[in-house]
């Protein structure tokens, strides 16, 4: 049945093809190749496309909504009949906007032109993970991608670093709101009747651990201890991030051999500690390795590494300048294949492939979102708003290739071959997706399938269109 | 419903040969682990209510604590303690010695009463919420220390990956209800497309046998593939595979053969407001998994143990709505034929309110890692030394309650 002289030689890896698959959202019909590393680069330095497309109401917006329907939970639970309605539409809105948020999500690395500063979008919210677990969490989640980490993809590490460190779903999730100083003015006058809270270090470990030193980075328990000290103070407002000075314990702390803060203690403090953890050696090292093993191995090339920590290093933590010079090495465009898609950026894949028109796309109703995206991605192991902790996804291929995780794509790509494809003929749709990266035995197989639908799924299941 | 799930799990069992006719069959081979014991654990995610669940009916303080979900009407299990009337159908178990309780065991975990932070904690099997809690899980570390274990020695069964189960030691995860529809010819031409990429060319395998299993039985099931009815009853059976007896069903399938561990959830326990009612929907569907696994493992229920844990326990007294909040000390439930049964196992604290735990809570007398670590000491001849250090570190796992038989 198959002709084993039909076996691929193997074909030289184009720029664009490359550039697709390992730093965007591979190919769509009409979207113009990227021809050089300046034309990647651009698409991070130039507008948002992504954000002027779909943006979200802001924290302030949503956090409006949460006060909103506690209010009418209230007047309901004292008997009040007139607030049940109100309950319902505000829990009507609030689910509606859950589904919004991850058709935006979805929206703007399906239509924004922008693969590379799309990518990255990923992979600096999930270096900056945060766990929506509590009704006020899951309905700011949105505003966070948008208002923590999207406005600095293009900007300084130290000012993202600040943006997600303070952004009100950050400090929920790695409980900063609950960090008290023990010796604060809250802590000894505090009412008997109110359960006076203690010091929570989860943020300040994470910070160090997760986000800017990295778990072999050059901190003790003591510096731990004394970053929570000094974050002490820092909680959500009704408007974002707030420092309450009554909560913050007094006098300076000592982290990582340099004093800050006083008496009193003010946000700037917090704010010079993080930028300097941002500059901090440790961080350079732990920021380029994570980028080199998210876009191109998980055995990065020591030298890539080296030259991507020398240029933050130089540049105080300008991130363009970052990626640039990753785009600039040579061992950043060896053959594409040691990495997988991760489920996210596969869904993201097929449907750029197979090509759903921003129309129709714009107008799938909330359970349409939910069905056909929402479920899809549990399914495959990467509910968006439920990553496995604050470390964020699994690099390595084989938490993404296993029995469950490819059953379901290859379960959830026949569905949208059947609804996007009927007019495509597979031995078309193999060139569009994979161009030169199909061999003649992908391609004699995909020929040979029976039905037109199962011809394009063998194309969206294989490993060629998978791995990157 | 529940009879028509039952039709078609039977079928998938029986089509072990027909199965074998399908192109991509080769079916999915299993390495021998050199032990013939099986291991369920189900965690009861919402934190069940051990004193509603297993009620200690022979304390007088019960009715004062709680005045509204004592008139339940339980049935009596030991003189003492009583079981809930929506678990009726496990008495049977309960009388043949083939269903036990453990009362006032907890976690470490104490205080902060998250649901999110105890599950971590209890999957995890650690003492402490650290960053790196979720990376794995007591199951999975057990099975590092049997030798020849492999991918398929352990199942994590429903669409979440448990993390009871998730570490560096493989194992295999599957949600009974996944289905890949691509026919035999497209099955074929898949499998040449893996054929040079191991990672592809193991999961596809997996993935078609495990799913041709299920396609073939629900093929079966009806008369005629395209009419309407069966559509229908299609669509049910997806459903219902997704609930408990489902996911117990597919787990007794894969325990039958060389599979020793399975794992899945239960959820549905966090019983805030009109507890009489709210709990309903988690015992239906816990009695359902544990009334399947015995009667779909047949000759091998008796050489399985489940274990029902859940994150921590509720209030001792009921709340304004007729509910109860998260509390601490909670129960643990024993199934198997090879658990010693029709005994509560555990040091009963007592109800009064300097007994409780923060004046509130059923005080904790034991770690339930305890319980867990004897078991599988017990079942599969692990020692205690490795237990106490790589599966449950900083357990010391106190005198043995012998409760396997």
């Amino acid at each position: 049945m198959f002709d084993e002289k039909a076996q691929e030689v193997s074909k030289v890896q184009s720029f664009a093809t490359k550039a697709a698959f390992r730093f965007g959202y591979g190919f769509t019909a009409g979207e113009a190749d990227v021809r050089d590393v300046d034309a990647l680069l651009r698409q991070v330095t130039e507008a948002d496309a992504g954000i002027a497309a779909y943006a979200g109401p802001s924290f302030a917006d949503r956090a409006q909504l949460m006060r909103d329907y506690l209010k009418h939970k209230r007047a309901a639970k004292k008997g009040d009949a007139g607030a049940k309605p109100l309950l319902r539409a505000s829990n009507k809105e609030r689910n509606a906007l859950r589904a919004a948020d991850m058709k935006r999500v979805f929206g703007r690395a399906l239509y924004a032109g922008q693969g590379f500063r799309e990518r990255l979008v990923f992979f600096w919210a999930d270096h900056f993970t945060v766990v929506p677990k509590s009704r006020l969490e899951q309905t700011v989640w949105g505003s966070y991608q948008e208002e923590a980490i999207r406005p600095h993809v293009n900007g300084s590490f130290g000012d993202m670093l600040v943006a997600a460190a303070t952004h009100p779903s950050m400090l929920l999730f790695l409980d900063q709101v609950r960090s008290i100083g023990p010796n604060s003015k809250a802590a000894k006058n505090g009412k008997k009747r109110r359960k006076v809270k203690g010091l929570n270090e989860n943020l300040a470990r994470e910070v160090m651990e997760l986000h800017t030193l990295g778990v072999g980075g050059a901190y003790s328990q003591t510096d731990v201890r004394q970053a929570a000290e000094l974050l002490t103070g820092l909680v959500v407002g009704e408007d974002g991030a707030k420092f309450l000075p009554r909560w913050a314990e007094p006098g300076a702390e000592d982290v990582l051999g340099k004093r800050y803060g006083g008496d009193p203690a003010k946000m700037s403090d917090i704010e010079a500690f993080l930028r300097d953890l941002a500059l901090h050696p440790d961080t350079a090292r732990h920021v380029a390795q994570k980028l080199v093993v998210h876009f191109i191995s998980d055995e990065p090339d020591p030298k890539l590494v080296d030259e991507l920590t020398r240029v933050y290093t130089n540049t105080d933590g300008d991130l363009p300048s970052v990626y640039g010079a990753m785009l600039d090495h040579p061992a950043a465009w060896v053959d594409l294949g040691q990495k997988a898609r991760q489920s996210f950026e596969f869904m993201v894949a097929s449907l750029r492939a197979l090509g759903i028109a921003q129309a129709d796309f714009d107008d799938l109703a909330t359970g349409q979102v939910n069905r056909g995206l929402n479920l899809p991605l549990n399914s495959m192991g990467q509910p968006l708003r439920r990553a496995p902790g604050p470390n964020g996804w699994p690099e390595e291929p084989e938490a993404w290739i296993t029995a469950q995780g490819l059953a379901s794509r290859l379960q959830w790509a026949l569905s949208i071959s059947r609804r996007l494809g009927r007019d495509t003929d597979p031995r078309d749709f193999v060139e569009l997706a994979l161009r030169e990266l199909a061999g003649g035995s992908l391609k004699f197989a995909v020929g040979g399938a029976e039905q037109r639908e199962e011809g394009l799924t063998l194309v969206l299941a294989s490993p060629e269109f998978n791995r990157r | 419903m529940d009879r028509s799930r039952r039709n078609f799990m039977a079928q998938t069992l029986a089509l072990g040969c027909s199965v074998a006719a399908s192109p991509l069959v080769t079916p999915v081979t299993f390495a021998s682990v050199p032990t013939d014991n099986r291991l369920v654990v189900i965690v009861l995610r919402g934190a069940m209510d051990a004193l509603d669940v297993v009620a200690p009916v022979g304390d007088p303080l019960l009715r004062k604590y709680r005045p509204n979900l004592w008139k339940t009407e339980h049935q009596d299990l030991d003189g003492f303690f009583g079981l809930h009337p929506e678990l009726g159908e496990l008495m049977p178990l309960w009388k043949a010695g083939e269903m036990g309780f453990v009362q006032a065991v907890s976690t470490p975990y104490r205080d902060k009463r998250s649901h999110f932070d105890g599950q971590d904690l209890l999957e995890a099997g650690v003492v402490e919420v650290t960053s790196d809690v979720r990376d794995s899980g007591w199951m999975n570390r057990m099975l590092g220390l049997i030798p020849g274990a492999k991918k398929d020695t352990a199942f994590s069964v429903g669409r979440e990956n448990m993390l009871v189960l998730r570490g560096a030691a493989p194992t295999t995860s599957w949600a009974p209800e996944g289905r890949v529809d691509l026919s035999p010819q497209a099955q074929l031409l898949l499998e040449k497309i893996y054929e040079k990429d191991p990672l592809f060319a193991e999961a596809g395998q997996t993935a078609m046998t495990l799913a041709a299993e299920l396609n073939m039985a629900q093929m079966s099931d009806g008369d005629d593939g395209e009419s309407m009815a069966d559509m229908v009853n299609q669509m049910k059976e997806a459903a219902s595979a997704q609930k408990a007896g489902g996911l117990a069903a597919f787990a007794a399938a894969r325990l039958k053969e060389d599979t020793r561990f399975a794992t899945f959830s239960i959820g549905g326990w966090d019983t805030h407001q009109r507890q009489s009612r709210s709990i309903r929907n988690a015992t239906r569907e816990l009695q359902s998994a544990l009334t399947t696994l015995k009667s779909e493992l047949g000759p091998v229920w008796e050489k399985t143990c489940v274990l029902c844990m859940t994150e921590f326990g509720r209030t001792v007294r009921e709340n304004g709505s007729q509910g109860t909040d998260h509390g601490t000390g909670g129960a643990m439930i024993l199934a198997g034929g090879a658990v010693k049964g029709r005994k509560v196992y555990g040091q009963w604290p007592g109800l009064d309110e300097a007994d409780l735990y923060a004046r509130r809570d059923l005080m904790p007398t034991a770690d339930l890692r305890q319980y867990a670590g004897w078991a599988v000491h017990d079942l599969f001849g692990l020692d205690r030394a490795s237990l106490e250090r790589d599966v449950f570190p900083n357990l010391d796992m106190g005198d043995n309650p012998r409760f396997i038989r």
